[in-house]
């Protein structure tokens, strides 16, 4: 039986277009990742256990991952309040504000680190007005959640903020005249529509903060089972020679970052078929 | 059910949308409001709707006040050109929004879109998607939608302006059913003329802001109250001349008799091209004219005349009479002006 996956189209190039995107990606990403793999097979199942589950290392992935996750969480909120703010309503130097919101891609993360850190310890402008309040940001996993939140600022943002461009004037219109509330429209009609885009940047967000490394260092202190992150470990392994120990450690991340991006992913999917899938019996 | 309207004042910076506009509809009315883009018509409606607010005037919906009432109070239901469909919700979720906001009771609502679906003939889809529709089934789910919650009055945008020529025709044949069906007080606003003097009872022009003519579609259509009026409805033919003899205005060899004009005014004629009467002998009739293209329109000829000083008219014939007598390019014809209206320059 002879598979068909290649539907006739008007347009030419299938076969050349998808054979340099193979490439490309092999290239770039799969063969990479393959020696990762390759790496750790140095190292036996026994020793590849006692490395990847290994009490520190255990403790900076829930690190790692709850502030990335709480990290991305606020990002979620707060970047659907900026992208409704900038769609929504004209107020000066709108243009500025816009701006500045990709400032967090744009600043070497290094940068943004020692910037954060000098604001948020205990003699800095905001860790002094922290400090009497009895609360310590830098060299907590408190500070990790403030670097986290500030590079994965723009991913929901700019995902969302087109979204809420292009929606429907009419249909929020329609709600109103059908007897919503403010409230209820948000939450009936606007939401649901802007649900998938705010999940992307959501995701983005949160693969952002997983693999972020410059910014962290330097607020969180990096003491071990309190604020080392699971990239510091790998890099403090990599450091002592000790490769076969460090991608043991990085290939449990790109599992378990995989497996959750998938999730999310799928979740995606499933949301967004269920009301855009169309055939040409269907229409009649 | 009725809706009153006085003075309605409306600008946008400085573009005066609507201008000083009162009407009345009567409860259980199909009413159009007709006119050219940017007219203020659909303004009109958004005001009446509470979607856009008045600069002064007074809006009563039932014998009750409700310019200052907001859009989710007025029990109004809307209908938008493009459907304004809720994407991420099923037909029948779509009905029953209007229900649900309020809090009906779950077995009433579904029996409510039911018989809504029932009423606009989509029995069977209501789990569909808006995307899974044709353009002429989305539209009757949006009125299905305005129509559940039970509204004061219907108010439509636009309704049959983005489906193609022939859903539209048959949209349009059903609405007027649907109106008798249900009674529903409803007020419409198009720029098409023959979907206003088809299907509504009354019909307000609207021009620039303001109303030119209120009436019935007869009244509108053969007496025309103003140059607007007489030029936007309908197919029109117009000369502009002068009185020659008190009451009396001449262009080239037509006579018209008029009154209430003074020497001197300039007076324009307006005549439609079924009110031309064309013969192919002088019988009484004193005008030549030349024939320069003849066009089928189905049950119709159309003809376009050459009458002299650069002027051409056009007339509607029924093709036996213009296929009997032989009518051709190029030939001479006699005609005649059976109807007309005149207005002050």
């Amino acid at each position: 039986m002879k598979i068909q996956f290649k539907k006739h189209s008007v347009l030419p190039g299938f076969g050349i277009t998808l054979g340099f995107t193979l490439l490309y990606l092999s290239l770039i990403v799969l063969i990479p990742l393959s020696g990762l793999f390759f790496k750790t097979s140095q190292i036996s199942w026994n020793e590849f256990w006692h490395i990847a589950t290994g009490e520190r290392v255990l403790y900076s992935y829930k690190l790692t991952f709850g502030c990335s996750l709480i990290a991305a969480t606020i990002n979620m909120f707060f970047g659907l309040l900026v992208a409704w703010v900038l769609v929504r309503y004209p107020f000066p130097f709108k243009k500025i504000v816009d701006a500045s919101i990709d400032l967090p891609f744009a600043l070497p993360t290094a940068v943004a680190g020692i910037a954060l850190t000098d604001l948020y310890s205990v003699n800095g402008w905001i860790g002094k007005l922290l400090d009497r309040a009895h609360i310590q940001a830098a060299f907590t996993p408190l500070g990790i959640l403030i670097a986290l939140t500030f590079i994965g600022l723009p991913f929901v943002v700019r995902v969302v903020q087109p979204v809420l461009q292009d929606l429907d004037k009419a249909e929020e219109e329609a709600a109103l005249s059908l007897g919503a509330g403010r409230f209820s429209t948000f939450f009936r009609v606007i939401l649901p529509e802007i649900w998938p885009a705010i999940l992307t940047g959501f995701t983005l967000a949160f693969a952002r903060a997983l693999g972020e490394y410059g910014s962290v260092i330097f607020i969180a202190g990096n003491m071990p089972m309190k604020t080392e992150i699971t990239t510091l470990l790998i890099v403090t392994k990599l450091e002592q020679y000790d490769y076969a120990g460090a991608t043991a450690i990085a290939i449990v991340m790109l599992l378990v970052s995989f497996a959750l991006l998938l999730t999310i992913n799928v979740l995606q999917w499933w949301s967004r078929s269920r009301h855009t899938f169309t055939t040409a019996q269907e229409l009649q | 059910m009725s809706i009153d309207v006085k003075n309605l004042n409306k600008k946008f910076g400085a573009f005066v949308a609507v201008n000083n506009v009162s009407f009345h509809v009567k409860t259980g009315s199909l009413t159009a409001i007709l006119g050219p883009s940017g007219s203020g018509k659909s303004t009109l409606l958004r005001i009446i709707s509470g979607l856009e607010t008045a600069d002064s005037g007074e809006i009563h919906l039932t014998g009750a006040e409700s310019t200052y009432q907001s859009v989710k109070d007025r029990n109004v239901g809307f209908v938008f050109q493009h459907y304004a469909l809720f994407k991420h919700m099923t037909v029948a979720e779509n009905i029953a929004f209007g229900l649900n906001v309020r809090k009906r009771n779950r077995e009433e609502t579904r029996e409510r879109v039911q018989e809504l679906l029932h009423l606009v003939q989509l029995e069977g889809l209501d789990k569909r998607y808006p995307s899974q529709l044709s353009g002429g089934q989305k539209q009757r789910v949006a009125l299905a939608r305005a129509l559940a919650p039970r509204p004061q009055v219907l108010l439509l945008d636009e309704p049959f302006g983005a489906l193609d020529a022939k859903v539209r025709d048959e949209l349009r044949e059903w609405i007027t059913h649907l109106h008798k069906e249900t009674n529903v007080t409803t007020l419409f606003v198009t720029h098409d003329q023959h979907e206003a003097l088809e299907i509504a009872d009354r019909i307000l022009v609207m021009n620039k802001g303001s109303i030119e003519q209120e009436g019935t579609a007869l009244d509108i259509f053969d007496h025309p109250a103003s140059h607007f009026v007489a030029q936007f409805v309908g197919e029109t033919n117009y000369i502009e001349a002068s009185l020659c003899e008190p009451e009396l205005v001449c262009w080239g060899s037509f006579k018209f008799s008029v009154n209430g004009y003074k020497m001197g005014d300039k007076i324009r004629i307006y005549f439609r091209p079924n009110d031309v009467y064309v013969s192919p002998t002088p019988e009484t009739l004193q005008v030549k004219g030349v024939i320069t293209e003849t066009r089928f329109r189905g049950p119709l000829i159309e003809l376009t005349l050459d009458i002299g000083e650069d002027k051409f008219i056009t007339a509607l014939i029924p093709k036996g009479v213009a296929l009997a007598s032989g009518y051709k390019k190029g030939e001479e014809v006699f005609l005649g002006i059976t109807a007309f209206h005149s207005f002050r320059v």
